[in-house]
């Protein structure tokens, strides 16, 4: 990238890389540079929007379901700007298993169902407390937030879940499809 | 007694530990269990015998649910057979599995755990605990006798001892349900202190009956029992010999003090259990397998045993009890002498073994032991039992009811007959010379292996020398029957009850058995012109197999593989089921306006539209486009209505239906009426007829949906009880969004239920899209490492 040739037309928005995308990158067609520089900026954006979707449920709308489903429309924004490449920073590769994921969502909310009974109430009741922060006001802290965390991890998983099945399964099939038929 | 049966699931659960270290101690610390059990048992022999001892723990008391025990005499006999058995025979195995033998280990774990589980089954006093049990050992069958599903006897074997004993169990849970509910109680004391009476409790008896007669092969269902012998000795001698197999006949056993008199609790008894012992003694007069001998023996002795449990007559239940702790004490160590045989021989065919009488002497001597118990031989258990057994049947035919009488005790005495006839038959396979057969040399069998064989087989003699012992134990179960005259109340097991026509069927039944095995040629002869093409073993394939016939044919008509089919079938249904109620209940509501927002009509407007040109459309992708657009007119309409939460859920969903649906488009054709994607304009359009059905289907199907929207809506008669309370009470659960309250608050139960839901869905949609990849590719590739962790992410 030290030379500064001068690029063709028809070549003017394929992205260099490194100001957006570090690292190598296989696929040099079939991006965008807009998607990426947008996704790359909304990614985290959106995250936060997600968290605070989450927890302003309490008082407005939001809540767990449509905090998770926003998250993971971030997801979803990642993998159509850099698919699920390996080289390319953006695309949509998962630390977590999505499976695990919905999972521990589900196990979440159901041992915060169940964690009342320790304590002898029902399954499923629920504790407020409310504490002073300087600057800040009253703040209460329901106990049932985590349910709604145990939501907004299940929903997230269950996203991921839909990209890997039917986003990169669809395509490494179409892939394999496009191979079987060049091939011999 | 709960505390007893949770340490055997417990220890069951943390021996494989052990047994990595060590195969033996494994077993050996497995035996600690079942021996701690005969010991307690043995602790609480007053209570037992006298009043019984009784435990119950409630674990739902919402629910009226609670796991009842009570240990009484019959509880203490199968805890000797469940315990002091069980003890012998994990250290028994403990040398039968060889030091470093895969199978050890499952071995060790499984049988400790169905040691546990049959306890509980034998001391439950509640049905519903009864059945937890019951259903427990029959799958601790089902994995010892499919051990490591390698070998396809094994596999066939396990499923049909499952599917034969499941359906009993499931027809028993059935029968139970139903006696329960018209006794009030589920408990077994109470239920037969006040028999419930009523079809519904005929009903459930029989329903019972079959659970019992399927867990204790009683014809026609016995030929599980034979094929489970597949399973390693020390299982077989176990499960399908001691204990598992008496389940049937010791649940006849609790409930026969208040059935007994009915016809429909004893007919069914007598009759298969006879059959069931003439079949059984027959069949195994021609096994030349010991063990499938033995087994056969087993289903005789199991028919013998249900005919005295189900008499409800008082001898007959001494005769019961004892012939209960006999049956364990003989069998159990007959099945021990054939895996020793097996083991230092290599074989247990009665063809290939020759000599063995001289070559393992002491062996010999134990099997002589315990067949003669089995065969009635005075001085053994055996003996005492079916002297009782004889004089209780011969009694009734004499003084109160000579038809069932006589003919139970000619039918006792002709399967007598068989039973010594097949155990002569099986010391002689076993042991003796065999002429132009080659003497075979056996290696020394280990101690381990013989000393639990003798302990069994000798205990079975000392008994038998000391009636009164038994006698104890029997007669306090033989009190819940009344004695109907003095010859009854004073009956006790003895030795000699001088010259009496029991005496005589016992001495008849010895020589006429032993000139059987004598002329066993000309038996065998017998056996062949008798074949027949009638089986019990044919008929349960024929069952099953036509069972997976009419599956596969009820699949075929119903799962046609046409997503318009299903949607008709939908449709159709909402149609004709709420559409008649709507027709003949429904009404138009008075105040209902038709715009109550300017803003409505735009968004009406696009959703109309948008649904109209979807029908016109050829390209997928812009269908997908449209129903997008519906949606997000319908969520406009929700934030007119002023619901911003259900607005927000809307248009993220939408959304994500949107990128789902292209992500799918990606490997459809780009038109609907083509399907290769090459030929977009050849005529592969749908016939117009079926067009035409299609949308007259989907256009009453919407207009139903509308219809019944509004007039679902205003048909309310009752003020909403729950909303204004939940609109008072948000605040209290720490929201002011009640719409949040009441998710994760007063319906939280409901958003569990609903996020599982989703999660089942996602999973299987992976599945789907994942798991069928290798099938659609014709690689055989599923299951293998690579698939497994494609699927799992």
């Amino acid at each position: 990238m030290s030379t500064r040739e001068p690029v063709p037309f028809t070549q003017w928005d394929e992205p260099e890389g490194e100001w957006t995308l570090p690292g190598a990158c296989p696929v040099r067609s079939n991006r965008t540079l807009m998607l990426e520089a947008a996704a790359r900026f909304l990614f985290p954006t959106v995250l936060v929007f997600s968290v605070y979707l989450l927890i302003v449920g309490h008082y407005a709308p939001g809540g767990g379901f449509p905090g998770g489903l926003v998250a993971g429309l971030a997801f979803v924004l990642r993998y159509i700007a850099g698919g699920e490449s390996e080289g390319a920073e953006i695309g949509s590769r998962f630390v977590v298993r999505p499976p695990v994921l919905m999972g521990l969502g589900l196990l979440v909310a159901v041992v915060s169902a169940l964690a009342p009974v320790a304590f002898g109430a029902p399954v499923l009741a629920s504790a407020k407390v409310t504490f002073e922060i300087p600057l800040v006001g009253t703040v209460d802290l329901v106990s049932s937030l985590v349910i709604d965390i145990g939501v907004y991890l299940l929903i997230i998983g269950v996203v991921l879940d839909l990209l890997r099945s039917l986003g990169s399964g669809i395509e490494r099939d179409a892939r394999e499809a496009a191979g079987e038929e060049a091939g011999p | 007694m709960l505390a007893l049966v949770v340490a055997h699931l417990v220890v069951a659960a943390l021996l494989p530990l052990v047994s990595r270290r060590s195969r033996r101690a494994a077993f050996g610390i497995a035996a600690v269990l079942p021996a701690a059990t005969l010991v307690w048992g043995f602790a609480h022999l007053g209570a037992a015998l006298g009043p019984g001892l009784e435990e119950t723990v409630t674990w739902s008391s919402a629910l009226d649910l609670e796991l009842g025990f009570r240990l009484d005499a019959l509880g203490l006999v199968m805890i000797v057979l469940v315990g002091g058995l069980g003890a012998l025979i994990l250290a028994y195995s403990a040398w039968y599995f060889g030091k470093d033998s895969r199978d050890a280990p499952r071995n060790s774990a499984l049988l400790l755990a169905f040691a546990g589980a049959m306890l509980g089954l034998v001391l439950a006093d509640d049905l519903l605990t009864l059945y937890v049990f019951w259903e427990l050992t029959s799958i601790a069958s089902f994995l010892l006798v499919g051990q490591g599903g390698l070998h396809r006897a094994n596999r066939r074997a396990a499923v049909q001892a499952l599917l034969v004993t499941v359906l009993g169990g499931l027809a028993m849970l059935l029968g139970i349900v139903f006696v329960g509910e018209s006794a009030g109680t589920y408990r077994i004391s109470e239920i037969v202190a006040a028999p419930p009476v009523g079809g519904l409790a005929a009903t459930g008896i029989a329903l019972i009956l079959v659970g019992a007669l399927t867990k204790s092969a009683q014809a026609p269902f016995h030929p599980w029992l034979p094929a489970a012998m597949a399973a390693p000795t020390p299982v077989s001698a176990y499960l399908h010999a001691a204990s598992m197999v008496k389940a049937g006949v010791v649940l006849v056993g609790r409930l026969s003090p208040g059935f007994a008199d009915r016809a429909e609790w004893w007919v069914p008894i007598a009759v298969l259990g006879l059959v069931t012992m003439l079949i059984g003694g027959w069949r195994a007069l021609h096994e030349t397998d010991l063990k499938r001998l033995l087994a056969f023996g087993t289903v005789s002795q199991l028919g013998f045993l249900m005919v005295l449990f189900g008499s409800g007559d008082r001898i007959g239940e001494v005769a019961a009890l004892t012939m209960l702790l006999a049956h364990g004490l003989f069998k159990a160590p007959l099945f021990m002498v054939v895996g020793i045989v097996d083991k230092v021989t290599g074989t247990r065919e009665v063809g290939a073994l020759s000599g063995l009488r001289r070559g393992l002497p002491g062996l010999a001597v134990a099997a002589v032991l315990a067949a003669a118990s089995m065969a009635g031989v005075p001085f053994l258990l055996g003996f005492l039992g079916k002297e009782a057994a004889f004089e209780a049947f011969v009694h009734q035919g004499l003084y109160y009811d000579p038809a069932r009488g006589w003919v139970l005790a000619l039918g006792l005495l002709t399967g007598s007959v068989l039973t010594v006839a097949y155990s002569a038959r099986f010391l002689w396979g076993a042991f003796a010379d065999k002429p132009g057969v080659e003497p075979v040399d056996p290696k020394r069998p280990a101690r381990g292996l013989l000393v639990p064989t003798w302990t069994a087989a000798v205990a079975g003699l000392v008994l038998g020398c000391v009636p009164p012992l038994v006698n104890a134990l029997a007669q306090p179960y033989a009190d819940a029957y009344p004695a109907t005259d003095a010859t009854e109340a004073d009956y006790h097991l003895a030795l000699w009850h001088g010259f009496s026509l029991p005496l005589l069927f016992s001495v008849v039944a010895l020589a006429v058995g032993l000139a059987l095995h004598v002329g066993r040629d000309r038996i065998t002869g017998l056996h062949r012109t008798l074949a027949h093409p009638l089986s019990a073993q044919r008929g349960y394939e024929v069952v099953v197999a036509g069972l997976e016939r009419a599956a596969t044919q009820v699949t075929g008509r119903v799962q046609v593989g046409s997503l318009p089919v299903y949607l008709g079938v939908l449709l159709c249904t909402v149609l004709v089921l709420p559409g008649i109620a709507l027709l003949t209940g429904g009404a138009w509501p008075r105040d209902q306006s038709l715009v109550s927002s300017l803003l409505q009509l735009p968004l009406g407007l696009i959703v109309v539209v948008a649904a109209l040109a979807l029908t016109r459309v050829r390209r997928r992708f812009t269908a997908v486009l449209l129903v997008g657009a519906i949606g997000y007119g319908i969520g406009g309409l929700f934030v007119v209505d002023g619901a911003p939460d259900l607005a927000l859920a809307q248009f993220l969903v939408e959304t994500l239906t949107l990128v789902a649906f292209v992500f799918v488009l990606r490997r459809l054709p780009a038109h609907f009426d083509s399907d290769g994607g090459t030929d977009t304009a050849s005529g592969n359009r749908p016939r117009r007829g079926v067009e035409m059905r299609k949308a007259v289907l989907a256009t009453v199907a919407g207009v139903f949906v509308a219809v019944a929207g509004v007039v679902l809506s205003g048909a309310r008669q009752q003020p909403p009880a729950a909303s204004g309370e939940f609109v008072a009470r948000a605040p209290e659960a720490g929201a002011d969004n009640v719409i949040a309250a009441i998710l994760v608050d007063f319906r939280a139960l409901d958003t569990v239920g609903e996020i599982t839901v989703l999660l089942i869905a996602a999973a299987g949609t992976a599945s789907l899209v994942l798991a069928t990849r290798f099938d659609r590719r014709r690689k055989a590739g599923g299951g293998t490492p690579e698939h497994e962790k494609e699927v799992l992410g």
